[in-house]
């Protein structure tokens, strides 16, 4: 696949700061990335590395203060962060929509599924009420919901999880968006459910032709979905390569170790039993490691990983690594 | 002979409504379900959420009554036990949960959640105590001089650790362990799979694992058993089972988990629709409202679950 020249998305050194009465909390320390019209890249990392925050600082989700943005997001062209409250609420659920992670706690309880759909085509479609229903009766069945009609008057509680996260693929899509961001949309479903619903974006993307940032912490879906992977690690971007080459190449301990500690099925009589561990756990946004922030728990530390902070290497174009090794 | 043998095991929870609290229907949550557990041996328990695993798992150690059923461990009738000696048999009995941000009293520290078993099945003195303490930390790979902190100071990965020290006090035959790594970050997940499994080749002991994650399972398992609304559908060894599934079930719930290898493009098995619900579960084969494969006489019969051979379990009326 070609990519055209000009990225949908670039976000340039991206930090997003909570300023807490514990002290100053760096989520997000200067991400930079691309995301390309039709796209679906993933952006990888454990609990704890800043994937979510970045999303959220996208849309500019987060309360300011406690939060603080800086860095530069480019949305074809302009900067985001320039925009005052009204000009990103025109973006939001608009141009650029999003996929929460908790389908039961991201819908309003309290309002019809058909409703919460309808809003945005209402607000942005400048639909009346009874065009906007009908339009989310649609989307309802777009994303196979048996009986959209009547379902569409249900509210949440009587949908299942696979059910709400489909409605909330239908809320996300209602205003066709250029750029869906999905924060862990299959995380808290099971696996067959899972299955459908990422067959289903899938699916409604290239009907689209949207692009996807999905952040996942799952190595499975990144190698079933995704074209291109970010690796996150502490806040900041350890490594990004082609999905073919970062499962074949991983060049930052950090990604190989991630890779090595998940089992696969029918790899046990070639890996014995032993998975390969990462010592230590994730440190503490409040305390970064100084130097480079994975040096407690590299398996390759060496002495000046514990002082100098890593430059990021570009070895091709979307194929960089943060690492010592490599420089 | 087998350490565990679980027989027919049911638990119906009554639904009760009105003020007078009448039982107005039951929730078939575990509908029949036998297997064995042999001495040394890991059997996987999989199966998607409300499937049952879990009281599958409390129900052989009464944490809840189960409705009937037998349950047999080293050669003893669980259920028909008194308290006292059901209290006897649960020191070699134990049980890690999935949470282990719940499971860990706020209010004790390590030392003390650790030491509770011994101090309720033997009499030892407080400085013998202290060393088997610090023996028990050091095996799961925690610091002795951490004994006196509590558990909200650690990661949730130790918590899992403070959870299997605490399992192995007694030195159990065999644990019962309820999702131990599903709220685990993937990198600490293998620490504690790593730590599972080399436990075992120390202490010779016996798990029940129970998990929805297929390829977890597949890592530790001898054999693995599916269950899919209340019953175990298939039954077998972990290569057997991954590599030649016999039930539609088992077939579409493996061909769902999600490969790690961008280069295998796998042919998946969509099923339609999410699992009927257990209070009113479908007629003969609880499966085939999902089934790609049903026939007619799957609605109307239960298929009964039979050996095909090579200790093959199914229960599928394509057999």
């Amino acid at each position: 696949m070609s990519e055209p020249a000009t990225p949908l998305l670039e976000i340039k050194d991206l930090h997003t700061r909570f300023h807490t009465l514990d002290g100053t909390v760096n989520a997000v320390d200067g991400v930079d990335f691309d995301v390309y019209q039709g796209e679906t890249l993933g952006l990888v990392g454990e609990s704890g590395c800043g994937k979510s925050v970045t999303a959220l600082s996208i849309l500019q989700l987060l309360r300011c203060p406690p939060a603080e943005i800086q860095g530069r997001i480019l949305f074809e062209g302009n900067n985001l962060l320039d925009l005052d409250r009204e000009g990103i609420r025109k973006i939001r659920g608009n141009e650029i929509s999003m996929i929460f992670q908790e389908p039961m706690t991201s819908l309003n309880p309290v309002l019809r599924i058909g409703e919460q759909i309808a809003e945005a085509a209402k607000i942005h479609k400048r639909m009346t009420r009874q065009e906007a229903w009908r339009w989310a009766v649609e989307m309802l069945r777009m994303v196979q919901i048996p009986g959209p009609g009547s379902r569409s008057k249900q509210y949440p509680h009587k949908f299942s999880g696979g059910m709400r996260q489909r409605a909330m693929i239908a809320m996300a899509l209602s205003c066709n968006p250029r750029l869906i961001l999905a924060d862990e949309p299959s995380t808290a479903l099971d696996v067959t459910i899972q299955a459908q619903i990422m067959s289903l974006m899938q699916k409604l993307k290239e009907e689209f032709n949207s692009a996807i940032v999905l952040i996942t912490h799952d190595l499975g879906i990144i190698a079933e979905m995704v074209s291109r992977v970010v690796v996150m690690y502490a806040g900041k971007v350890v490594e990004e390569a082609p999905v073919k080459e970062l499962f074949k190449d991983p060049r930052h301990p950090y990604t190989q170790g991630l890779l090595g500690s998940i089992p696969v099925i029918g790899r046990k009589e070639q890996t014995g039993r032993r998975l390969q561990e990462i010592p230590g756990i994730v440190p503490s946004p409040m305390e970064t490691p100084l130097g480079c922030r994975f040096h407690p728990r590299c398996h390759k530390v060496m002495n000046r990983c514990q002082e100098q902070e890593p430059p990021m290497i570009h070895l091709a174009e979307h194929r960089r690594v943060s690492c010592l090794l490599e420089a | 002979m087998a350490l565990l043998e679980v027989n027919n095991l049911k638990k119906y929870f009554p639904i009760k409504k009105g003020i007078l609290s009448r039982t107005v229907g039951q929730v078939q949550a575990v509908d029949g379900v036998s297997f064995t557990l042999k001495k040394g041996e890991t059997l996987g328990l999989v199966g998607e959420s409300g499937c049952g695993k879990t009281t599958v798992g409390r129900s052989i150690l009464r944490l809840i009554e189960p409705t009937s059923g037998q349950v047999t461990f080293n050669g003893q009738n669980l259920l028909r036990l008194e308290r006292e000696e059901l209290r006897k048999v649960r020191a070699s009995l134990q049980i890690i949960f999935q949470d282990p941000f719940s499971s860990l009293d706020p209010r004790m520290n390590v030392g003390q959640i650790i030491a509770e078993p011994i101090r309720n099945h033997l009499k030892i003195s407080k400085s013998e105590m202290r060393n088997q303490v610090a023996y028990l930390m050091e095996r799961v790979g925690l610091h002795p001089e951490q004994m006196s902190r509590y558990p909200h100071e650690f990661s949730g990965g130790q918590r899992q650790r403070i959870g299997i020290a605490r399992a192995l006090a007694l030195n159990p035959l065999a644990v019962i362990c309820d999702e131990p790594v599903s709220a685990l970050d993937v990198s600490i997940q293998a620490q504690v799979i790593n730590l599972l499994a080399q436990l075992q080749e120390q202490m010779n002991l016996s798990y029940l694992f129970i998990a929805h994650d297929l390829s977890i399972v597949e890592h530790i398992s001898d054999r693995v058993a599916v269950m899919y609304l209340g019953r175990i559908v298939e039954l077998a060894t972990d290569r057997e089972l991954y590599q030649n599934p016999m039930h539609p079930y088992t077939q579409a719930l493996l061909s769902a988990v999600p490969i790690p290898d961008p280069e295998i493009r796998k042919k998946k098995i969509l099923l339609q629709g999410d699992v009927p619900s257990p209070i009113n579960p479908p007629s003969g084969c609880a499966f085939h409202t999902r089934c790609p494969e049903r026939k007619e006489i799957c609605s109307r019969e239960e298929p009964i679950f039979q050996n095909i051979g090579a200790d093959h379990w199914v229960a599928c009326h394509l057999m």
